[in-house]
């Protein structure tokens, strides 16, 4: 039985971190023919995420992702890096997911398969004409690993390998709480030792009103390190992070960050219990989903309602998405931007605000929500992140090109912004 | 207080310099770029690799470099001022790397595990160095990865019909071209060559056929039958086309792929790839070949040593016989053959086995490519790996001894043949196992 010879799929590199590019390319497919480039992983949840693009074999049977356009799918256009950002759950999934690498010692396995013809949905159920698996990590070679639980911090340190010293960085999540590894993994893979802070149980959003000097002790830790440089140490925060990485910065007496990136931030400190919850202002839109946005709409002139930003000192980049559904990430930052001004500290500030992106701006190629599930003291509701898929995804990939100059030109000592990523 | 100052200046500098190597994960034949950034204009500086193998010992290489205007060193375009290597030289850590001063000598680098990945460290120091590594601090580390498998590479072990062999699957669903994947006289069950020609997309599977476990119980050689077993396990595989499988054989193993190339009654070739071998055995009809072989070659009178008292045995099936009784009738050739040799061979005469012109007197020539390379050695292997002129050798056999084997090859040649063959030998296998229905002609536009 005669049997034809499959075409030869490849991804290039075939082990890479998450910030890496890769090629994708076919070959040995007869000129000129349709096919479908197709992703797919399934999560440490078990959820099958995917996505796919329709290309054209040119006169040498080949397809390049990088090279070539894609005509349909989940992606359209030159798009090496499509089958990754543009990744959704498969049809039939739970609602509201959201792609969180959990264990960052092992990689996120992604198989990247061609099948014949333009097809839309039933990948399952065909048989690919080649496929290939490739690896995606968060932690590279020899960055170590220290789980942290000493003077009351939790929370899981990243060394990169090498005798150092190495610059430090506080890192810290948003609203969702527990401890999320996998940026400050990344963080160490580039040459920061970085401390993943956990500051509150997941779900347990009013357990966040910890005491101000957790989050001065957590940085002294990273400070103290003796691996670590203890005058350059920076903060990193998304989100409800960010609040608190701008907070520190502002009014602590104890630590001296070098240097701030704020992503989907801002400066409205309520006191006492972090109470989002004005029911009055409280939007859902046509499909049930929370919108927080105008929560705290208009900001307040009143400075006891938001952080007096004019008294930080040190460099900060903040990075927001216009089409933030969850926080007013813009209007703040332009108070913020006021603020500065106002106290001479404007020089310290840069801003940089993403079209059509929305709330939760995470390192490049990772997927794009715009809402998901998300547990409110104990109940699970669907918040409206923002954001259209495409401009999300190159303001993740900008963004984070963005902020690895930023960290490099303040913690590395480098002033050169054209430095190769 | 000076001793103080002098460390957080040294802090200062350290925490400067910017090492990277990408990718940092890749596969033993990819290429990696390792760039130092951050450093003063004109700076000096070593750029050191260091490698532990799995038999626990210590290999290292290093090169020296001054950085460009912009502070910056690019062993891929740079080049190096001394070291283990000089010039512009890329993947020189990797193919320069030598056993640490003091080591026992005769070592070869060679990976038996290939589920596990070498990690090598490669670091950055200070100044010209050229020994001393281990009692300074490097400006700066980092861990590589090298691995022998790709993602999604399968490894099934293959005891069925009496063999000991390794098959590696390329992943996906196939189906694959097959490769039968055979290693020299120093037997045992070497795997890393069929899992890198595996993550290349074509089911190899790796064979001991000198100390299989059944020779171990039997003490009998294996003969045709085991190769065509070895075979058709191959054809038979649902993932594997019967019709496109090839034979690839380095020193003794080019001797068994010619053989059966020819002589075997089941095994059908696409084409086959010998490297550092050659034609000339004993052809007596016989299916013990391997037995007789292993006497052909072990002609004491005309073994000889250099002045290091490392064994030449080249000369052994010199001059090449004009009796057709004792070379492989190749003019009865019909499929592709890649012939790699290194014209320093001291250990077989491959290059003058080449050379032989039975396939043009034949009228089958058209099926060959020779690829052969000046002062490269016997050991012509995937590329990025150090070679060895000489290193210790087990010979198998009754009464089995090590010696120190001359393999030849001068480093910086040996390692351009690994790297050109190697790529040229994956071109010949893509072309004839994955390419149109009519086995290929003359490689040499390809190549």
């Amino acid at each position: 039985m005669h049997r034809a010879v499959p075409p030869v799929i490849s991804v290039t590199p075939s082990r890479a971190l998450v910030d890496e590019t890769f090629r994708v390319a076919v070959q040995n497919l007869p000129p000129g023919s349709p096919v479908t480039l197709h992703s797919l992983h399934r999560s440490e949840d078990e959820d099958l995420w995917e996505a796919f693009g329709h290309y054209v074999s040119d006169s040498r049977g080949t397809v390049s992702v990088a090279d070539d356009f894609s005509f349909g799918g989940t992606y359209t256009g030159k798009e090496a890096m499509g089958l990754l950002w543009s990744m959704s759950p498969v049809p039939g999934s739970r609602e509201g997911l959201r792609l969180r690498k959990k264990n960052v010692c092992i990689p996120q396995l992604v198989n990247i398969s061609v099948y014949g013809g333009h097809v839309e949905e039933g990948f399952g159920e065909r048989l690919p004409l080649a496929s290939t698996l490739t690896e995606r990590w968060h932690l590279g070679p020899g960055v170590r690993r220290i789980e942290i639980s000493e003077r009351g911090v939790r929370g899981t340190l990243f060394i990169p390998p090498g005798p150092g010293p190495f610059p430090g960085m506080l890192d810290m999540w948003g609203g969702g709480g527990g401890l999320l590894e996998y940026r400050s993994a990344l963080l160490a893979s580039h040459g920061y030792a970085s401390l993943a802070l956990e500051y509150f149980t997941a779900g347990e959003l009013k357990s966040a009103d910890k005491e101000f000097s957790y989050f001065e002790t957590a940085f002294n830790i990273v400070r103290e390190h003796p691996q670590v440089i203890p005058d350059r140490v920076g903060l990193f925060g998304l989100s409800l992070g960010s609040l608190m990485a701008s907070y520190l910065a502002a009014e602590s007496s104890v630590i001296e960050p070098r240097c701030c990136v704020c992503v989907s931030g801002g400066h409205l400190y309520p006191r006492g219990v972090f109470c989002y919850f004005c029911r009055h202002k409280l939007r859902v839109d046509e499909h049930n989903r929370e919108i927080w946005r105008s929560i705290n709409l208009p900001i307040p002139e009143d400075l006891s309602q938001k952080l007096d930003v004019g008294k930080i000192n040190c460099p900060m980049l903040l990075v927001n998405g216009i089409d933030d559904q969850n926080w007013p990430t813009v209007e703040c930052a332009e108070d913020m931007a006021h603020m500065m001004r106002a106290a001479g500290k404007e020089h310290l500030l840069t801003r940089i605000e993403y079209p059509d992106a929305g709330h939760l701006i995470e390192p490049p190629y990772s997927p794009h929500s715009r809402a998901t599930k998300f547990i409110k003291d104990g109940v699970t509701v669907i918040l409206l992140w923002g954001g259209q898929t495409k401009p999300h995804a190159d303001a993740q990939e900008d963004s984070w090109r963005n902020i690895l100059a930023f960290l490099q030109k303040h913690l590395y000592c480098t002033q050169n912004p054209k430095a190769k990523m | 207080f000076g001793l103080w100052s002098t460390k957080m200046f040294q802090e200062k500098k350290r925490c400067c310099v910017k090492l990277s190597v990408h990718p940092s994960r890749g596969l033993m034949d990819e290429k990696f770029t390792v760039l130092v950034q951050n450093v003063l204009p004109g700076f000096q500086l070593t750029v050191y690799a260091f490698y532990k193998c799995e038999g626990g010992y210590s290999w290292e290489a290093f090169a020296h470099y001054t950085a460009s205007a912009t502070g910056a060193v690019n062993v891929s375009e740079d080049p190096s001022r001394g070291g283990t290597y000089s010039g512009v030289e890329p993947m020189g850590l990797m193919w320069s790397l030598r056993p640490v001063p003091g080591s026992k000598s005769g070592l070869r680098m060679r990976k038996m595990n290939v589920q596990t990945p070498m990690e090598v460290t490669i670091s950055v120091y200070q100044g010209h160095l050229t020994e001393g590594f281990v009692d300074q601090v490097p400006l700066a580390a980092v861990v590589v990865e090298r691995w022998y498998m790709a993602p999604g590479v399968r490894r099934i072990p293959i005891t069925e019909g009496g063999l000991t062999a390794t098959l590696f699957l390329p992943s996906g669903p196939g189906p694959f071209p097959g490769l039968l994947d055979l290693w020299g006289g120093g037997g045992k069950l070497v795997e890393y060559r069929a899992a890198l020609l595996a993550s290349h997309g074509i089911a190899a599977m790796a064979l001991d056929y000198l100390t299989p476990q059944i020779t171990k119980e039997t003490g009998k050689m294996v003969d045709y039958e085991y190769f065509e077993a070895a075979y058709r396990v191959l054809e038979q595989h649902p993932q594997i086309l019967g019709s496109r499988i090839a034979m690839l054989g380095l020193s003794f193993g080019t001797s068994v792929t010619l053989r059966m190339a020819v002589y075997s009654q089941v095994i059908k070739l696409r084409c086959a790839v010998c490297i550092s071998g050659s034609h000339v055995q004993p052809i007596d009809g016989s299916h013990l070949f391997v037995f007789s072989l292993l006497s052909f070659f072990s002609n004491a009178d005309k073994t000889r040593f250099n002045e290091e008292q490392h064994v030449i045995w080249r000369d052994l099936l010199m001059p090449i016989p004009t009796d057709a009784s004792l070379k492989v009738d190749v003019g009865r050739l019909r499929c592709p053959l890649l012939l790699v040799v290194g014209e320093d061979d001291q250990n077989w005469p491959s290059y003058e086995s080449a050379m032989d012109e039975m396939m043009q007197r034949a009228g089958n020539e058209h099926l060959l490519t020779v690829l052969s390379y000046p002062n490269a050695g016997h050991l012509i292997e995937p590329p990025f790996t150090p070679s060895a002129r000489a290193s210790a050798f087990k010979t198998i056999s009754n009464t089995p001894q090590t010696v120190m084997v001359l393999w030849g090859g001068e480093p910086v040649a040996h390692s351009v043949a690994q790297e050109d063959s190697w790529r040229k030998t994956l071109v010949f296998l893509r072309v004839n196992l994955y390419g149109g229905s009519q086995p290929g002609a003359k490689m040499k536009n390809l190549l």
